[in-house]
């Protein structure tokens, strides 16, 4: 089952004409993803790579009833796309988008708390690859074939060292449920500790890999979801040891300016909280393979 | 990206706060034609170079005739100033920032920064002012006052009255110091500012509520919107290597070791950087050719990385998912030939296309070192390094 997408999830992209859109947009398709339409406001009633092109989100929700939208909409106007998402029924909105300006992301977050709990879009990312149910679906830009279906979640800020993870642990034989990239922004709409809770109730999930670095506090919230609330073993690897402080390494939110944001206090922090250590990124394999075994 | 005092103080009374009147000068002789167009008894010279803590560095004199003036801008101009912010190298100071002195009753700490717990702006007081909010929030926690902007409506009048009364301010200050308070905010929104500090914040002898430092530093993803704040940048306050690079639009961060990196992805340049370290080596970047990186991107790195000339040898580390491994190797072999590398070079290429680019690295015949793992890589790089160091 997995969380977030599966096979049969209805999956809307939204920018689908352009050329980053069209490419991607394949690539899920040719894995299986069930894409049933795209919005660029203006080509409403047009079809793009066979698929009905809408003018509105709105607009194809009602036709297609989509569930998930992926958003390759470019920085400067992501944070309208992503509202018009949570404003038109859809249930998650994966945004790609590197280069978000922070206040569109506080605007956004204040935005989505006008709808109650239930009815509440959930956002993955932005800066992120996206999500991915091996051998059912993805939404994102990962190169698929690395990821070997299987029964441990991971959740990543990073889009490539996420990769490394999973061809990893697929050299070791082990398969991943769902693969989601929560992104490297400083403000981004799920954290460690969201994604965290649908890992631990969802019954195809055994175990998790958080893959977390420098800068803000979601893996010391995550360590405390794991210590008191999660039964499932979880295994994190943090990047940045060596990283200056007050430097950004690339990540809008890869940045250590408080207390507790660097790599060593997270370590530690996650290491209190029972989680197992990835020592080295090198390590995912073997360390998630005797977390597991 | 940060800018300068003079500048932050230009943009911030253009929104409604007070700032003590000066001008730029450039040279020891505009200087004292600053103090003759501001007339009074006594000025401030201050060295504009993107750093706090500038006073403790002598980049701060209180003058109180022309030859005082003078001396202390000679003094500073054409140096490098080094405070405990801008590492050993220090900072050019360029310019000077020529101001009337204030009469000081009263310091008060105010910063503006974004919170990313309460993912909002979030207002830092204190009555401490003039020590640095570090040391404010080491030695004196309880006087830290913190008040969460809601962005829906901003900052209304009754937030700002309550973190004024909170900080003890006499009672005919508060609207002043209201005003001031709303002023600030909206410079943060409406520049799209990533931090507005004031420390400190001064309550004159005559009443006044005066902004004594400023110091504003901005969104780098919000630029695009903000022309006016891009103008302002300094180049001559940054890392040189890292102008170089940023301005061939790479993801670039120049560090303190010898070895040279290239890699893609943010989190993965880290992690690279973090094997080298444990491998026993010291990198000299963090480099992030990013996504779908063409043969012509990889030899902008190359040149990027070897302007560093610190640097003995280079990991190039890839994990290929819109990237092609093929390109890269094509990147590699143009870049060895082009810049006729004579330093070790440790290739690690997995993900898309993996095979084709191996066979490029292979069927030209340099003198490249390839690895199949991150923790090969950077075990070969360092090894690499130093048997090349001793020789």
């Amino acid at each position: 089952m997995a969380i977030i997408i599966n096979k049969n999830t209805p999956v809307l992209v939204l920018g689908l004409t352009g050329r980053i859109g069209s490419f991607h947009s394949e690539e899920m398709i040719k894995y299986g993803t069930r894409v049933v339409g795209g919005v660029t406001p203006g080509k409403g009633g047009t079809k793009h790579l066979g698929l009905p092109v809408f003018n509105t989100v709105k607009g194809a929700v009602s036709e297609t009833g989509a569930e998930v939208a992926i958003c390759f909409v470019p920085p400067p106007f992501a944070s309208d796309a992503i509202m018009e998402c949570a404003d038109s029924g859809i249930r998650t909105c994966v945004c790609v988008a590197d280069g978000i300006p922070t206040q569109d992301m506080i605007r956004v977050k204040r935005f989505m708390r006008r709808y109650k709990a239930e009815k509440r879009m959930r956002l993955i990312g932005p800066n992120c690859a996206g999500i991915i149910s091996p051998g059912q679906a993805f939404a994102g830009l990962m190169p698929p074939h690395i990821y070997l279906p299987g029964r441990v979640g991971i959740i990543g800020r990073s889009g490539t060292l996420g990769y490394e993870a999973a061809s990893q642990m697929k050299d070791h034989g082990i398969g991943v449920s769902t693969s989601v990239g929560i992104g490297g922004d400083p403000i981004n709409g799920s954290s460690f500790r969201d994604i965290l809770e649908m890992f631990e109730k969802d019954p195809d999930t055994d175990a998790v890999v958080l893959v977390g670095e420098i800068g803000g506090p979601q893996e010391a919230e995550a360590a405390e979801y794991i210590r008191d609330r999660m039964k499932k073993p979880v295994a994190a690897y943090i990047a940045g040891l060596s990283a200056p402080k007050g430097r950004r390494m690339g990540h809008a939110g890869a940045i250590v300016s408080a207390f507790g944001e660097s790599a060593q206090e997270k370590v530690d922090i996650l290491k209190q909280a029972g989680v197992h250590i990835v020592p080295t990124p090198s390590s995912f394999g073997k360390t998630v393979e005797a977390m597991v075994a | 990206m940060d800018i300068h005092e003079y500048q932050a103080k230009e943009l911030l009374r253009g929104f409604g706060v007070n700032v003590p009147r000066g001008g730029i000068a450039y040279s020891p002789e505009q200087a004292v034609y600053r103090t003759q167009e501001l007339s009074g008894e006594r000025w401030v010279v201050k060295a504009q170079i993107h750093s706090g803590a500038r006073g403790k560095a002598g980049g701060v004199k209180i003058c109180a005739t022309e030859r005082e003036v003078l001396e202390a801008a000679d003094s500073m101009l054409g140096k490098r100033l080094v405070t405990h912010q801008t590492g050993p190298q220090g900072k050019l100071v360029g310019r000077l920032y020529v101001e009337e002195a204030t009469d000081i009753q009263q310091e008060i700490y105010l910063g503006f920064v974004m919170d990313r717990k309460d993912e909002r702006i979030v207002v830092v007081a204190s009555a401490e002012g003039g020590m640095e909010i570090e040391d404010i929030s080491a030695e004196k926690p309880d006087s830290i006052i913190r008040s969460v902007v809601d962005p829906a409506v901003g900052m209304e009048a009754f937030q700002a009255r309550e973190i004024a009364f909170s900080l003890g301010l006499d009672p005919a200050l508060i609207p002043q110091a209201v005003k001031t308070l709303i002023a600030c905010y909206k410079a943060f929104q409406e520049l799209d500012a990533a931090m507005v500090e004031i420390n400190p914040l001064v309550v004159t002898g005559a009443g006044e509520i005066v902004a004594l430092d400023a110091k504003l530093s901005f969104d780098e993803n919000a630029l695009f919107r903000r022309p006016q704040i891009s103008e302002l940048r300094d180049k001559s306050q940054e890392d040189s290597r890292e102008t170089y690079a940023s301005d061939r639009g790479l993801n670039y961060i120049g560090l303190d070791g010898q070895i040279g990196c290239v890699v893609n992805g943010a989190g993965l340049a880290m992690a690279t950087l973090d094997m080298i370290k444990m491998a026993g080596g010291e990198p000299a970047n963090f480099l992030d050719v990013g996504g779908g990186a063409s043969p012509d991107r990889v030899l902008k790195s190359f040149r990027a990385v070897l302007n560093d000339p610190n640097v003995e040898a280079i990991l190039v580390n890839i994990f290929a998912g819109i990237n092609r491994c093929d390109w890269i190797a094509e990147g590699v072999v143009r870049a060895v030939r082009e810049l006729e590398l004579k330093i070790p070079l440790v290739v690690r290429l997995s993900g898309t296309n993996v095979e084709e680019g191996r066979k490029i690295l292979a069927d030209s015949k340099l003198d490249i070192t390839t690895a199949d793992t991150l923790a090969e890589a950077a075990e070969k790089v360092v090894a690499a390094w130093k048997s090349n160091a001793q020789g």
